[in-house]
């Protein structure tokens, strides 16, 4: 489904209703679905050396935060629903909730930072390249090898192996479904009364009952070349990028 | 929140971010808890040259710890006791209820739970469109 995220509605409100209210819904069930670290993500946070500082920017349920035992990661996320997963995880790591566009973090201070599928999820290309500043503004600065390093993955447009598949020439601005099974669903919830009407069987006393509930999340689909030209609009240099299922990937810096 | 972690938090106000009134915010109200977690040496001592000193200290007092000495212990003086000393105030300790306040703006960011909360007012409060199809 193609999504329009350039209408009337300001880019706060498009992404309060199609990205952050749905993760607050479909928390538990997407948390129960993400558990295993991506290899390079795996990678780039165990070669941190002890004593590093960094970022989780959208940790999610914070799957990312207990990867490498000798560093100190703080993770962000625009859901407390997902968060309070995260946290209830005890992690020896931190968590809180933020916005990835207005961190309270001091500029410069970090030696990492990751942002793993979460700026695909800003509807215009400013609020984009405005959340790889802030992320990158939050790293120590310095010419390649020297500042610190931030891996941000996002969706990609290219997925022709993909069961969705989206491919070159397909519009970038999507909706994808995120279907809620029951188990998940709280009882009485205002998920479940509005939608009753749209996937609903009647129970024994003539009350529909939903069955599962389908979300719509917006995504912004990124094409070859853009995340690195995302980068370098948000004033920072890429070190390293690649593609791997499905994702553009770079790990980038910031001069400073 | 951990000890920790306040020393690379500011407020999230854009405005404030250059200010130096607004870093370290100020605990109110702070309420604690101690969770034993093994000692990484390693980690303190290399976590330690990255440590904004003075900020620590103000944090620590806010917090009852009145002990912490008032320049950064050289690595020399390392010794079992003050590593503990450090894990114990920097990843054992969190603040699970209170406020943390901007000394710039006044902000106060709530943290319940154990949790705290940085999203701003414009953040809150938008009247949601529906998300279903
Ligand atoms: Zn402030």
């Amino acid at each position: 489904m193609s999504a329009k995220p350039f209408a009337a509605v300001a880019p706060e409100q498009y992404e309060a209703a199609h990205v952050h209210q749905v993760y607050q819904q479909i928390a538990s069930h997407f948390s129960a679905t993400r558990f295993k670290p991506w290899p390079i993500v795996d990678r780039f946070l165990r070669e941190m050396p002890t004593g590093s500082v960094g970022l989780d920017i959208g940790c999610g349920n914070g799957k990312y935060l207990n990867v490498n035992p000798n560093i100190y990661m703080v993770g962000s996320d625009r859901s407390s629903n997902l968060v309070q997963i995260a946290y209830d995880r005890k992690l020896i790591h931190d968590s809180f909730v933020a916005d990835a566009l207005d961190l309270p973090h001091p500029t410069g201070r970090f030696d990492f930072a990751i942002s793993i599928a979460v700026i695909h999820h800003f509807s215009s290309p400013e609020r984009r390249v405005a959340s790889i500043k802030s992320i990158i503004s939050a790293l120590k600065p310095g010419p390649t090898g020297q500042g610190g390093k931030a891996l941000i993955y996002v969706w990609a447009l290219e997925q022709n192996n993909s069961r969705r598949g989206w491919d070159e020439g397909h519009s970038q601005d999507v909706f994808v479904p995120w279907v809620l099974s029951k188990q998940y669903i709280k009882a009485g919830s205002e998920s479940v009364k509005k939608d009753s009407t749209l996937d609903a069987e009647a129970n024994e006393e003539g009350k529909p009952q939903a069955k599962e509930v389908t979300y719509q999340r917006y995504y912004h689909l990124y094409r070859k070349g853009e995340l690195e030209a995302d980068v370098a609009a948000a004033g920072g240099y890429v070190l390293e990028s690649g593609y791997e299922k499905d994702n553009w990937w770079v790990i980038c810096g910031i001069v400073g | 929140m951990k000890v920790l972690t306040t020393n690379y938090i500011t407020c999230a106000v854009k405005a404030c971010k250059s200010s130096s009134a607004a870093f370290p915010l100020h605990f109110k109200d702070a309420e604690l808890v101690q969770e034993e977690l093994e000692l990484n040496s390693d980690f303190i001592r290399n976590v330690l040259p990255r440590i904004e000193w003075p900020a620590l200290v103000t944090t620590a007092v806010e917090l009852g710890f009145t002990t912490l000495p008032s320049t950064k212990p050289a690595p020399e003086q390392l010794d079992e006791k003050m590593l503990q000393d450090l894990h114990t105030l920097l990843v054992e300790t969190q603040v699970t209820e209170g406020k943390l306040v901007c000394g710039n703006c006044g902000h106060e960011y709530n943290i319940h739970q154990g949790i705290a909360n940085f999203l701003l007012p414009n953040h809150l409060g938008i009247n949601l469109p529906t998300p279903f199809v």
